[in-house]
């Protein structure tokens, strides 16, 4: 045993391997997050809603529908007014006859930064992913409908009754997509599902994922024949959805309420006051 | 309230306190009217069970609530049942750390209100889940799924308020009850009876040792029990104050609730009181003193809330807020305006009527004041649960709230439950603390 002489090496050796793999570790996080892993991603995912190319056709409430299996609620339900909508298509009607003006509002969940949602939640069935996303989490939700009534924009909805298909319709279920059940809360994702395979594919193709990969990603933008959704990172100055958002005309919806909306409409006039 | 009118009648002994209180359960004939109204009260538990089954069999669906008003009768009935509870706590809790010996005569049934009324509430934040079999996900356990309850969220702070406040409750009830029961277990004649109350006395004998025991845990149990008369309803406020809708947002509220359950839990207890010592010849014991103290509380505690009312318009118009404004303004012109002004005449304008002592000392008007407050206040909740919902920032999601009458038969069948458990506490319980008043008889000399 050369005790004396091998320990101070030892040490060094030993030293010099912690070294180099914290090194090596924390090189490894900063690459995952630049080709797109979960883990410290500097996205925030936002989407960018001109509202002055918007014609109203519905197309992005279809798609959304079709998407994310959004029950069909059938008459009963519908007749309730209790149908869900993930992507809404609200309208604003503007004067009187015959000088009316209709503003058509699609509306998805406006994904908060602050969101009230995700703080009431009593079993933590609702939260903002790492990218910004505010998900719910079907299989945990309760169903005590707090954010429901704590979202400021209602865009958080109840399947106050079994979810149900039309018999023809059960077939174009996307697997992608949960199907929920009778007492829980459900609401817009920005199709995340849809983010997660550009991300594999980027990936299996060795390549970051780029803003052309999800610009018309989610089902919603995908669908608008007027090219009027655009979705993207918030935090890449060079995506089309940060360059639209600093555009004169954008506006946020109940900016003074302070829960900093990444859902950016777009609009020439001034919004009614 | 110190001085004035004795407490209880002077012709009273320790002897008729005992036998007056006693013969309630254990001598008379059970009185026609006790039949009548537990068998009224029990047919409305039985429209309570049908509509939880059904309930549970269909989903919430069968209920009035929608987007937007997705909280609808069960968060209105939740607030007001446990509101009414409060009274109780008080009276047993606070009234006897300030040592006010009037509170001898109600306390016993006034904390079994309590019990009763925060079963009632309790059971409609579980009705009101989506998916009620997940409940104890609520609960912080070791679970499996290693996600524990989202603290942030009031929610579970009212788990553990509502928990901790029927748990104090029942304890602070059934130690108060010991000597009472060790009392029915000496005097019974029956057998069955004699065990069961044996039993349930735990062994009492009244020695000085159980005496000295006794006043030490009933104290301590008063100390528990003093500030969550006013926490309870603080955290329930905080159910509305922590989100962001016009009219809920407010740091009003936890007072303004807080006055609002006592206010209630008063007109509650005059409610059951006033038919109570008529029916069993109580007046003696709950004197006109008892009525005349507690409804000076109730004026109290209805002053309060009438300053919330005042002070909730104030603030909408003070703080240039154009959403605070619309709500007010919706609250008192828009479609659930006969609530809210049914409110104001319930809880604003009846209760002047207190300040005389002439109607303090009538009888029958307390008693329609009580009623008149109690309704009252489960509407001040109708509104503030719906006028903040219905009209949403948005106005392209505006919508209504009907209630349905699986919502009605739930909240009757409450009140039904309410009273069955109260009929079967006098029936089978001493209603007023015997041995508490027995202290409070003048020594003849």
């Amino acid at each position: 045993m050369n005790a004396d002489s091998a320990e101070p090496s030892g040490r060094r050796k030993f030293l010099a391997t912690v070294a180099g793999a914290a090194a090596a570790a924390s090189l490894g996080a900063a690459d995952a997050g630049a080709t797109g892993g979960e883990r410290g991603s500097k996205r925030k995912w936002g989407m960018v809603i001109d509202l002055d190319k918007c014609t109203g056709c519905q197309g992005c409430v279809v798609a959304c529908r079709a998407e994310n299996n959004v029950p069909m609620g059938g008459q009963t339900e519908s007749e309730l007014d209790r149908a869900i909508y993930w992507m809404d298509m609200m309208t604003i009607a503007e004067g009187h006859y015959p000088e009316l003006r209709v503003q058509f509002v699609p509306m998805p969940c406006n994904h908060c930064e602050n969101p009230p949602c995700i703080k009431v939640c009593p079993v933590g069935a609702t939260h903002i992913s790492e990218e910004g996303i505010v998900a719910q989490i079907f299989t945990r939700c309760i169903g005590c409908r707090y954010c429901t009534t704590a979202c400021p924009y209602t865009r958080r909805y109840f399947n106050w009754a079994t979810p149900a298909w039309p018999e023809e319709l059960k077939k174009t279920i996307n697997p992608d997509v949960s199907v929920r059940s009778k007492g829980v809360v459900e609401k817009c994702t920005f199709c995340h599902q849809r983010i997660r395979a550009a991300k594999e594919k980027a990936r299996a193709e060795d390549r970051p994922l780029t803003d052309a990969d999800v610009c018309r990603l989610p089902a919603c933008a995908a669908s608008c024949p007027a090219d009027a959704i655009a979705f993207g990172d918030l935090n890449d100055p060079e995506s089309e959805v940060s360059r639209l958002a600093r555009s004169p005309r954008a506006l946020r919806l109940q900016e003074e309420l302070g829960t900093h909306p990444k859902v950016i409409y777009l609009r020439e006039a001034k919004w009614r006051e | 309230m110190g001085s004035g009118p004795p407490v209880i009648e002077p012709s009273y002994t320790v002897a008729t306190v005992t036998d007056k209180i006693s013969s309630v359960v254990l001598t008379r004939r059970t009185p026609v009217g006790w039949i009548i109204g537990f068998s009224v009260a029990l047919l409305l538990t039985m429209t309570f069970l049908t509509a939880v089954l059904t309930l549970f069999a269909a989903g919430i669906g069968i209920w009035g609530v929608n987007v937007p008003v997705a909280w609808g009768f069960a968060i209105i009935n939740f607030v007001w049942w446990i509101g009414i509870g409060h009274a109780g706590t008080l009276i047993s809790a606070i009234l006897l750390l300030m040592q006010q010996k009037w509170r001898q005569s109600i306390n016993r049934f006034a904390e079994a209100m309590t019990l009763f009324a925060v079963l009632c509430a309790a059971v409609f934040p579980l009705l009101h889940l989506g998916r009620p079999k997940f409940f104890y996900w609520l609960f912080p356990y070791p679970s499996l799924h290693g996600v524990p309850p989202q603290f942030r969220s009031p929610l579970v702070w009212d788990v553990f308020a509502v928990a901790t406040y029927f748990t104090v409750s029942l304890l602070f009830w059934y130690v108060g009850l010991l000597p009472d029961l060790a009392t029915f277990r000496d005097c019974a004649k029956r057998k069955l009876a004699k065990i069961v109350y044996g039993v349930l006395a735990m062994g009492w004998r009244g020695s000085a040792i159980h005496w000295h025991r006794y006043d030490t845990a009933y104290l301590l149990l008063a100390g528990l029990a003093t500030p969550l008369v006013v926490s309870v309803h603080t955290v329930v406020s905080f159910d509305f104050a922590t989100s962001i809708l016009p009219g809920w947002h407010t740091t009003l509220f936890p007072p303004y609730f807080v006055a609002g359950a006592i206010y209630s839990g008063f007109a509650m207890v005059l409610v059951l009181a006033i038919p109570l010592r008529a029916a069993y010849g109580l007046e003696g014991l709950i004197t006109p003193r008892h009525l005349d103290n507690m409804a000076k509380i109730m004026l109290a505690t209805g002053l309060i809330v009438d300053y919330g009312y005042v002070m909730e318009a104030f603030f909408a118009w003070y703080s240039g807020n154009e959403a605070e404004r619309f709500m007010m303004i919706n609250r008192m012109i828009g479609p659930y305006a006969p609530a809210f002004w049914a409110t104001i005449a319930c809880n604003g304008l009846a209760i002047l009527a207190l300040w005389f002592p002439r109607v303090r000392r009538n009888v029958p008007a307390l008693f329609g004041i009580a009623l008149l407050v109690l309704v009252g206040m489960w509407l001040e909740r109708f509104f503030i649960v719906l006028t903040s919902l219905h009209r949403d920032f948005l106005p392209s999601s505006w919508g209504m709230y009907y209630p349905t009458i699986w919502d009605w038969a739930t909240f009757a069948g409450t009140i039904g439950l309410f009273f069955t458990l109260l009929f079967l506490f006098i029936r089978f319980l001493p209603l007023i603390s015997m041995f508490e008043v027995r202290a409070l008889v003048e020594p003849k000399t």
